[in-house]
């Protein structure tokens, strides 16, 4: 028999080890992430994220569903930029089926990516700021993100899920007055963001809260697995549009920002300059923009007919029929993995295909996930309050994170 | 007049109601009920509380260009100071008790909105991890369809639910 122990229990107020739960529910987790927190004081000891809180089995249904009906699925992973996310969908598939696009759907794709580039950014910037405390450039940026999502209303019939566009090409193309719009944006969006950096660049909470918080060091960020403004902040030049160019990146010219500290202002800094960039290739597709279809020869394999030849068409008809049923029957068997720069960072869409008109294996490699994991390296011996800085640098999106 | 609780009749869960009481202060009950019915329905303060897609929409609805403010819908951060959720995105088999643990925490009365197809009725997302509505777990009172609804959807479905709450009697009762 052993002896009871006796224990005393310390007063409450002599204790400094507290074990605190950040999340789901918090306004500044930017979804759904969940911080298991043990803290000495207001000093963080053990960070532990945990995941899953929006899990929706986007791997498991993509597996369901053949290549084209899949593409709505994407739009809802990183739910902010949909576009960029559809975009790196088809450029796999593409890959998959051994079409390509023509120039002036890459150019158009090319173009609306950059948007949402900078629409997601500007999110970025106005919950960061808020999270930190700065009001003004959330209610600044929302206004310019407005005239964005009014931009793809108006090409694309949708504000955030826009699923525009195809395997082999887009949708439908661009009107004379979105062109002259997105050049009307590109060209004053400049003059905006001196107005966002008026109000955070040098102001001084602003800087207490991100120089010198959340440092990744160079060897860590690529050891990490870093992408996107990530690990360009901690001063490597690694961009996916650089390296490996799909659609019309190698016909534009931009600069790739990078950091020297690798803190959270470096970071801001870093994506700061590329909102500025995604302007520039706003601009430079514009002037470019090719004549020509819009749609592979080859896409109407991929593509639904027009509703109208449906309903007159019995060719179309049965086209559609077998679309919808079987998917496309072309796909050879093997697998293809395709990585595109998305504004948070290097998003991979890995296909194993069995000869089916389904993937027999969709996987998608999301760069929150990964972000995810290093928030703990950022968190670990910093103060409580700087994990609210951190998890804005992250720019995390829960939809993708967790898939 | 009343004694004890055996008088009172449970309208809907939790709400229980003297029969006829009405009759008894129907000029001043109706004068009461329209003074709080109008400043509950004149300040509705949401929670922050995006989970997917439809956050975004809402965090647009309460940003400069379509300015929730201007009915008085304030978002708060803490469920203790809200009195009505919206549901904005995907609710997950790991979220819905989180998501029903923090409808418990609201003071009464509270209101629930399902916003975006997700929260109605599951979506694309018939999975094994998604829940099919989250009327399967939380008294819902407006739907709003849509994926994402835009903000003017939004700003619909909460001058639905001012409309209800306008039409709300003896709610204020201290037997509620």
């Amino acid at each position: 028999m052993g002896k009871i122990e006796e224990y005393t229990v310390k007063r409450d107020a002599d204790r400094t080890d507290l074990k605190l739960n950040m999340g789901p529910q918090h306004p500044a987790t930017h979804g759904v992430l969940r911080l298991e927190l043990d803290l000495d004081g207001e000093i963080i000891r053990k960070c532990t994220p945990h995941i899953g809180y929006l899990h929706r089995g986007t791997e498991k249904l993509g597996e369901d569903r053949t290549y084209i009906s899949a593409l709505p699925l994407t739009d809802r992973l990183d739910y902010i930029a949909s576009m960029n996310n559809n975009i790196g969908y088809c450029v796999a598939v593409e890959k998959l089926f051994g079409i390509e696009a023509p120039e002036r759907a890459k150019y158009i794709r090319t173009m609306c990516a950059e948007l949402g580039r900078i629409s997601s950014h500007l999110l970025w910037l106005a919950t960061h700021a808020l999270d930190i405390g700065a009001m003004t450039v959330f209610l600044y940026a929302f206004r310019e993100r407005a005239m964005i999502m009014e931009m793809f209303e108006k090409l694309t019939g949708a504000r955030l899920t826009v699923s525009y566009p195809r395997i082999g090409g887009v949708r439908n193309d661009v009107t004379q007055e979105f062109i002259d719009r997105a050049h009307a944006f590109a060209d004053e969006f400049p003059t905006h963001m001196e107005e966002y950096e008026t109000l955070i660049d040098q102001n001084r909470i602003w800087l207490k809260r991100t120089k010198g918080i959340g440092i990744i060091t160079a060897d860590e960020a690529i050891n990490w697995g870093l992408s996107g403004p990530m690990i360009r902040g901690s001063g490597i030049a690694y961009d996916i549009r650089k390296h490996e160019p799909y659609d019309a990146y190698k016909d534009v010219e931009f600069e790739v920002p990078i950091g020297t500290e690798g803190d959270v202002y470096d970071r801001y800094r870093v994506r700061m300059i590329e909102l500025r960039q995604s302007a520039l290739i706003i601009k430079q597709c514009v002037e470019k923009l090719p004549r020509g279809a819009i749609l592979d020869p080859n896409a109407p394999k991929f593509t639904l007919p027009p509703k109208e030849r449906v309903m007159t068409d019995m060719e179309s008809l049965i086209h559609q029929f077998v679309l919808i049923t079987k998917g496309p029957m072309t796909a050879q068997e093997g697998e293809v993995y395709v990585a595109t720069e998305l504004p948070k960072g290097e998003f991979g869409y890995y296909f194993v295909s069995d000869g089916s008109g389904k993937p027999y294996r969709m996987r998608l490699r999301a760069p929150s996930f990964v972000h995810a994991s290093v928030l703990p390296l950022m968190c670990e011996g910093g103060l409580i309050a700087d994990v609210i800085a951190n998890i804005g640098t992250l720019d995390i999106v829960l939809g993708e994170c967790d898939r | 007049m009343i004694s004890g609780t055996e008088a009172l009749v449970e309208v809907e869960e939790g709400v229980k109601v003297i029969p006829g009481g009405n009759a008894f202060i129907t000029k001043l009950g109706k004068l009461v009920d329209f003074g709080v019915n109008w400043s509950r329905l004149s300040s509705i303060w949401p929670m922050t509380f995006g989970l997917a897609c439809c956050g975004i929409e809402m965090m647009a609805a309460g940003s400069s260009h379509y300015d929730l403010d201007r009915f008085g819908i304030i978002f708060r951060a803490s469920p203790r100071q809200s009195d009505c959720l919206i549901i904005a995105g995907t609710v997950t088999k790991k979220m819905a008790p989180i998501v029903r643990r923090v409808y418990d925490q609201m003071p009464e009365p509270r209101y629930v909105i399902a916003m975006g197809s997700c929260a109605c009725s599951g979506n694309i997302y018939n999975s094994y991890s998604t829940v099919q509505g989250v009327d399967t777990f939380l008294p819902v009172d407006v739907y709003i369809p849509g994926c994402p609804p835009r903000p003017e959807a939004l700003m619909q479905g909460l001058i639905k639910l001012q409309d209800k709450i306008r039409k709300e009697e003896l709610r204020w009762s201290r037997f509620r």
